[in-house]
């Protein structure tokens, strides 16, 4: 989706504020909502890509507004209601008004091994990569209304395949109970210049990461 | 200065609404708690893993065995995940890992437009400023003005590379080996590293630093 969180070349933002000795976290509910959100992926059973698009599927105005573990805890509460875990008049509430749904629960013994093994996304391919390294590929010009990891400031740009990573499970579908629908992903590194025109820094590179469906052969 | 002054505009605007906030966050702990959906143990458990295990001290030590270590440093360029793992670090959101090597013609700086992808296993949690709008916007498109405002000036000929973590492959930065260097141990060495160098906003300490 073309929202307030692909924010690649926007202007406006302002300068980095950069802060001395940051602590991990800046006030105790965020720590809460962190633990929360993680503890909360396994009776939830969403995955990365559906608490992504949780995230920013907003209003720009709401996203912008929202501090970062906040928009967690929006995200958290659009999974968890989607899937009956906890409704809004609960939250509203401050108690339980409804039934508890039969879920496994992450115990304090399983957190090293959930976190160990994290969610590797790499699966077999199907059929051999269709780029290799070096190949000139030019990103499509995509704006589903969906998720999609494509960022749009490399939209119709040309860049060159500098990584290929083997095939990965494909976000766009994923994101929306479509499924793994494995795809080959690349590195694909673009000259400033090409995104961003002329007075770019010319020594300056972008690279991001695409998914096949994402490109075509330039 | 500047950056004070935003500072405190952004804490205040950060937590306006604390209070708002911080109830929803406590109704929302006890309504989990009481349906059993999480494990109180469980989040101690998480709160204590990323406060004190999981941090940039993990990435140092990766970055310094591959300053002293020409294997290791090859097998880290090659496979940086299965490198890494030969540490100790692994798992979520460092499930792939690439490292990148800064050298005097090409610097490198990571960012995530999209979100805050960011290697946990080896760096932690990321900072505010790695998740903010200014930066997610502007790294792309002005990488020597955001590195001068973290105080770093290059050459003009080197060469710099942004690497948008978009998918789930999570970017490492090795930085450039201190002048000066050559007699520290590893973990000597691993004190040099800090993790804006990691993440590309920063250069690796020099020992005249650690000893000033």
């Amino acid at each position: 989706m073309n929202g307030a969180h692909d924010m690649g070349g926007m202007d406006g933002f302002g300068p980095i504020v950069i802060e001395a000795n940051e602590p991990l976290f800046h006030a105790a509910w965020e720590r809460r909502a962190f633990a929360l959100t993680l503890a909360m992926g396994r009776p939830g059973g969403w995955n990365i890509d559906m608490s992504r698009f949780a995230r920013e599927n907003r209003a720009p105005i709401d996203y912008l507004s929202k501090s970062y573990y906040q928009l967690w805890l929006a995200g958290l509460e659009v999974l968890m209601a989607e899937r009956g875990l906890v409704t809004a008049d609960e939250i509203a509430a401050g108690r339980p008004l409804h039934p508890r749904r039969d879920v496994q629960v992450l115990t304090a013994a399983d957190v090293t091994p959930m976190l160990a093994r994290g969610a590797p996304t790499e699966r077999d391919a199907a059929a051999p990569a269709r780029f290799g390294v070096g190949d000139r590929v030019r990103a499509k010009d995509l704006h589903p209304r969906t998720h999609i990891r494509l960022p749009r400031y490399v939209r119709g740009r040309i860049g060159t395949i500098e990584l290929v990573h083997g095939a990965h499970v494909f976000p766009d579908s994923h994101a929306h109970g479509g499924g793994e629908q494995p795809q080959w992903l690349y590195t694909v590194a673009f000259e400033a210049r090409e995104l961003w025109g002329d007075d770019a820094d010319p020594t300056s590179r972008v690279s991001v990461d695409a998914w096949d469906s994402y490109l075509e052969r330039a | 200065m500047a950056d004070h002054e935003h500072h405190h505009h952004d804490h205040d605007h950060d937590h306006s609404d604390l209070s708002e906030t911080e109830l929803r966050v406590r109704a929302l702990e006890t309504i989990l708690t009481e349906k059993g959906y999480v494990d109180p143990a469980a989040l101690d458990e998480l709160i204590e893993t990323y406060e004190t295990k999981v941090g940039p001290r993990n990435g140092a030590q990766v970055v310094a065995k591959a300053w002293s270590d020409p294997a290791y440093r090859e097998r880290l360029l090659h496979d940086a995940t299965a490198a890494i793992a030969e540490l100790g670090y692994t798992g979520r959101q460092g499930e792939h890992i690439v490292a990148v090597e800064n050298t005097p013609a090409t610097h490198n700086m990571v960012v995530c437009t999209l979100c805050s992808c960011y290697p946990w296993p080896v760096l932690g949690l990321p900072p505010v400023w790695y998740k903010s709008a200014p930066y997610r916007s502007r790294v792309v498109k002005e990488p020597r003005a955001v590195l001068a405002e973290f105080g770093v000036t290059l050459p003009q000929d080197t060469a710099i590379r942004v690497w948008d973590s978009t998918a789930e492959i999570r970017y490492l930065v090795i930085p450039m080996r201190p002048d000066g260097s050559d007699d520290l141990s590893e973990g000597q060495l691993a004190d040099l590293v800090t993790r804006d160098s990691m993440i590309g906003t920063g250069l690796a300490r020099t020992p005249a630093e650690i000893t000033a």
